[in-house]
């Protein structure tokens, strides 16, 4: 039984993840006075790009063909171990938040690598960008995810989130590590101040430089796993900081009820995105440090206020 | 003990302490001397909130006026005499950027670790719940004492120095449940003429050295250091 809730789970991550990116294109077209494309667009696009027959540059090595393949396990892989509507899954023991940012940092090495290894310059490009932001990006995540553990004495996942669950308190360092990963997760799934995710031409380009000569089903495995990034830091936002209506144990009503909840929540993480992506506009890429500096110092802040502010009372 | 043990309206005084110390930092980084007005008013309004949930938990009816005071002096008229006189010297769209930006950060961060190992002994002489803040206040201090050390601006320097005396007042709610009244009346009015003072050196310095970069003052001759 807690074995099918861990497949389950897996698979709700990899089904839903188009359907997140659907939702924010279409709230986005209608914030734009578009009509915009069908939720299920995202599904017809990865049905038509596994349909394509992939081509390779002369110049790919093997590690070019692995590459999507291993982006797309490792991604899935740590998506698995963020809790999407249940927190006591079998594989609890092993959610362990370094471990999902471990296994984000050897995707995201596997995608420069990939970027790199055919020689053109777009691909090396992007690689070095997608350097410069996430060599920025994680030491500003680990700093907010300490905050967050430094009151729970845990790194394990599903131990924060049930921590969340039953107390619920107002701390100032918990507002800090919620604005430090929010920072952080636009960074690196790339949306709007740091990277365009729409555009597939532009010279300022991080994410899609480096893909830019995948196709096919690669292609379509790049994409879907860049989609599954977006859902499992949505997940992770909306689970570890608002957990209301998550499941802790697998009876099916509770299921049905913290399914029907996280994706009310994630739909409104989702308007949320929309908004932002629309009020702002792209900044210059070295305009990007600067603010994942302000992600670095709010988790700072929020590891010393845990310890002036909320140790020793 | 954690927080979870206090009532509600001492938790909302912790964020309310944090999101002090924050736009202490932001007052610290940025660049633009009209948005770093609006952190300094900010700063204000956040004091005044705390002011108002001391007199409101500890019972202190004095502080009500205290928390009036700090809101309509340093959340209102002081913001708005500074942006008047941003205006009037045209420096609305003036841009400071620091030299090393995340060197100063990192020296405010070692500031509020500082300040919290200098209150460690008092705050084990048993203050109520309010101890924890006065860390938090200590280092608005000597962040503002940074500002002032590394902005040329003259009216960065300004901010620091009011961002300094809301730390001040903030330590002295926060551990005394604030000052007798009459200390308080005439700190509100020091600062008041300060700001009035302040706004006639702006004119008097930009009028003498032509602009409010305080760093050209150090020069004795109209020269240059490098000829």
């Amino acid at each position: 039984m807690t074995i099918l809730l861990v497949v389950l789970q897996m698979l709700l991550y990899v089904l839903l993840a188009p359907l997140l990116v659907g939702w924010i294109r279409k709230v986005k077209a209608v914030l734009q006075n578009r009509r915009g494309a069908s939720l299920l667009q995202p599904y017809r696009d990865l049905y038509k790009l596994f349909g394509k027959e992939a081509r390779m540059a002369h110049t790919a090595s093997p590690l070019f063909r692995a590459a999507p393949y291993i982006v797309f396990t490792a991604t899935w892989l740590a998506a698995a171990a963020v809790p999407l509507f249940v927190t006591q899954l079998a594989t609890a023991g092993i959610a362990d938040i370094i471990a999902i940012a471990g296994l984000l940092a050897l995707a995201r090495f596997f995608l420069a690598l990939a970027g790199m290894d055919v020689g053109t310059a777009f691909g090396g490009m992007g690689a070095s960008r997608e350097m410069l932001v996430s060599a920025l990006a994680e030491p500003a995540m680990l700093l907010a995810i300490f905050a967050l553990v430094m009151t729970v004495h845990s790194t394990n996942l599903a131990t924060l989130v049930d921590y969340q669950l039953t107390a619920s308190v107002l701390r100032p360092s918990y507002l800090f590590a919620l604005s430090a990963l929010v920072l952080v997760a636009i960074a690196e799934t790339g949306r709007i101040p740091v990277d365009n995710p729409s555009t597939h031409l532009e010279l300022t380009m991080i994410h899609e430089a480096m893909i830019l000569e995948y196709s096919g089903r690669h292609l379509a495995l790049m994409e879907w796993a860049a989609q599954l990034k977006l859902l499992l830091y949505g997940a992770l936002l909306v689970n570890v900081f608002f957990p209301w209506g998550i499941a802790r144990q697998g009876d099916p009503g509770a299921l049905a009820s913290g399914l029907f909840f996280v994706m009310l929540k994630l739909a409104a993480l989702g308007v949320l995105l929309a908004v932002s992506e629309t009020v702002l506009a792209k900044m210059r890429l070295f305009r990007a440090p600067a603010f994942l500096n302000l992600a670095l110092l709010l988790g700072l802040l929020g590891m010393l206020s845990t310890v002036v502010l909320e140790v020793g009372l | 003990m954690t927080p979870a043990h206090l009532p509600l309206l001492q938790q909302v005084l912790l964020v309310l302490a944090a999101m002090t110390l924050l736009t202490s930092f932001v007052l610290l980084q940025q660049a633009r001397l009209v948005a770093a007005i609006h952190a300094f008013a900010w700063q204000g309004v956040l004091v005044a909130a705390m002011t108002l949930i001391v007199a409101v938990s500890e019972n202190h009816p004095h502080l009500y006026f205290s928390a009036v005071l700090t809101f309509s002096m340093k959340a209102l008229l002081i913001p708005w005499m500074l942006h008047r006189l941003v205006r009037r010297l045209e420096l609305d769209r003036h841009i400071e950027q620091l030299a090393r930006p995340s060197l100063v950060i990192m020296a405010a961060v070692a500031l509020v670790i500082f300040s919290y190992w200098l209150v460690l002994p008092i705050v084990q002489h048993g203050l109520e719940f309010t101890r924890n803040i006065v860390a938090v206040s200590l280092a608005v201090v000597l962040i503002g004492l940074l500002m002032m050390v590394v902005r040329r601006q003259a009216v960065a320097q300004v901010l620091g120095f009011m961002s300094m005396e809301n730390g001040l007042f903030l330590a002295a709610v926060s551990a005394t449940s604030g000052m007798p009244l009459i200390v308080e009346l005439g700190i509100a009015f020091d600062v008041l003429v300060a700001m009035v003072l302040f706004g006639v050196f702006f004119f008097q310095i930009r009028e003498s050295i032509d602009s409010l970069d305080v760093d050209n003052l150090n020069r004795l001759t109209e020269s240059r250091e490098d000829t």
